[in-house]
């Protein structure tokens, strides 16, 4: 990591459920890890949390679902980040997942899936493992 | 493109990148921020300020509608605080910013204090520039919510509102020095709850005593009543920073230069520090663990914290003697 590099992380809520106890426990966990976050509150679409990310160049992306409807929404967002250039950003998820789709959800690119019971030790060491900030912009003369 | 070509010509993830290289102090930023100046005086700033939970972000919401009606593009700075302890952080400002997150005339960046006191983070000056070599017509601060002595925002914007609520203390508060005597226009937020009026007449006797004590500045501070979420008084709001915008440009140019002096030189005094700071502890951590030495020969009452910085910097800054290739130079004139 550059000298003086924060990891900057975006812990957000896409679709319409509003339980976000967990999103505001791992914003918690991760500001206490160290990690600058931005939380954005519940109902967001994937359009509004990938513009987000990018005006707020963060590191990671930190999903929380509990209504199922991951199914629509984290494809989407891995197909908004690719779009706009930024497929650097890294994409995990923390909620409740049927186990057959844990599998494909890794294969569109979610790095990694947290299930009720993960530990926030586990989950900020994770980060800690492999979230590596992205090198300094350079100017090409 | 080059990245500075890049962020004159609007890029979103070109500029949010820069930003992030300024907060983190990659050295390869000074050289863009250097080729960006010459684009920057364009942008008009405001700055929000005020106690932690009277509205700042709800407000500047609903203002960056008003501006957005109005055609400009605005950029948005909101600081929160960092953790003391860990280094971490909470920014929840855009909580309160949702609708413009799909409009790309409004950029928001959220950023952490980092160890620095006075209301901003150590790089919002350089980030004002960079939003305004962007284009935005608009630069909204946030500051972190303050207490009672955080006034650098003045420093970096034009018009300068400070936020309250009804029943924040008696009218002793108002009439202390510090953060009551910054605002170019107050706005009591909140204004559905008991001692509304009563708060904006305390503050109308602190404008009434202390309006021209300002050298060169004979604007007369205003007092709005507001409610951010209904949203009420929000429209006059917006007339009267336009109002202290045209004061500024046209009825007192000679106080619209001495805000952009005063500007430039807080800026370049600020950045000399930074540099000349970085510089320093860059040699000093280069004799290893020299500084932990002094730590203890000053536990140890070997010696003092006053002779030692004396003695390091007569060692490390040879001002004026030496150039960097080592040849002996004058300062010049």
């Amino acid at each position: 990591m550059e000298k003086g590099r924060k990891i900057r992380i975006l812990v957000a809520k896409p679709g319409l459920d509003g339980h976000d106890r967990g999103a505001r426990v791992i914003a918690r966990a991760f500001r206490d890890a160290g990690f600058e976050v931005i939380y954005t509150g519940c109902h967001q679409t994937p359009e509004q949390i990938v513009s987000t990310a990018i005006q707020e160049d963060v590191d990671l992306i930190g999903l929380s679902i509990l209504s199922g409807a991951h199914t629509y929404s984290f494809p989407r967002i891995m197909e908004l980040l690719k779009e706009n250039n930024a497929e650097d950003i890294s994409v995990i998820g923390g909620g409740i997942f049927p186990l057959e789709d844990i599998p494909k959800l890794k294969q569109i690119g979610i790095k990694e899936l947290f299930e009720p019971g993960a530990k926030l030790k586990d989950i900020t060491d994770w980060v800690n493992t492999n979230i590596k900030p992205r090198a300094g912009v350079v100017l090409q003369r | 493109m080059n990245i500075v070509e890049q962020i004159v010509s609007g890029d979103i993830r070109a500029t949010a990148r820069l930003l992030r290289d300024i907060d983190d102090e990659i050295p390869s930023a000074r050289d863009i921020l250097r080729e960006l100046y010459p684009h920057t005086g364009n942008a008009f700033v405001i700055g929000f300020t005020g106690s932690p939970g009277v509205g700042k972000s709800a407000l500047v919401d609903q203002l960056t509608t008003y501006y957005r009606k109005a055609g400009k593009t605005i950029g948005i700075l909101a600081v929160d605080p960092t953790s003391p302890f860990t280094g971490g952080a909470l920014l929840g400002d855009r909580i309160r910013m949702q609708r413009h997150f799909m409009d790309s005339g409004v950029f928001i960046r959220s950023l952490a204090t980092r160890g620095h006191f006075g209301g901003l983070s150590k790089s919002t000056g350089d980030m004002v520039n960079v939003l305004d070599a962007a284009g935005k017509e608009v630069i909204i601060i946030e500051t972190v919510g303050v207490g009672q002595d955080e006034v650098e925002i003045v420093n970096s914007a034009h018009t300068t509102v400070l936020v309250t609520v009804p029943g924040m203390g008696d009218d002793i508060q108002a009439i202390k020095a510090g953060t009551m005597e910054i605002g170019d226009i107050f706005v009591v937020n909140k204004a559905d709850r008991d001692g509304s009026r009563k708060t904006a007449r305390e503050l109308m006797n602190l404008v009434e005593l202390g309006a021209k004590k300002r050298n060169g500045d004979d604007w007369e501070p205003q007092i709005l009543e507001t409610e951010a979420t209904t949203p009420k008084g929000i429209g006059r709001l917006y007339e009267v920073i336009e109002q202290h915008r045209n004061y500024l440009l046209t009825a007192n140019a000679e106080r619209w230069r001495q805000i952009l002096q005063r500007r430039a030189k807080i800026h370049l005094v600020g950045t000399l520090k930074d540099q000349a700071l970085r510089m320093l502890i860059e040699r000093i951590e280069a004799h290893g663990d020299y500084l932990d030495e002094m730590v203890r020969k000053i536990v140890e009452k070997e010696s003092d914290p006053y002779t030692i910085a004396q003695q390091i910097i007569d060692r490390e800054l040879s001002w004026g003697r030496q150039t960097a290739d080592g040849a002996a130079e004058p300062l010049a004139k």
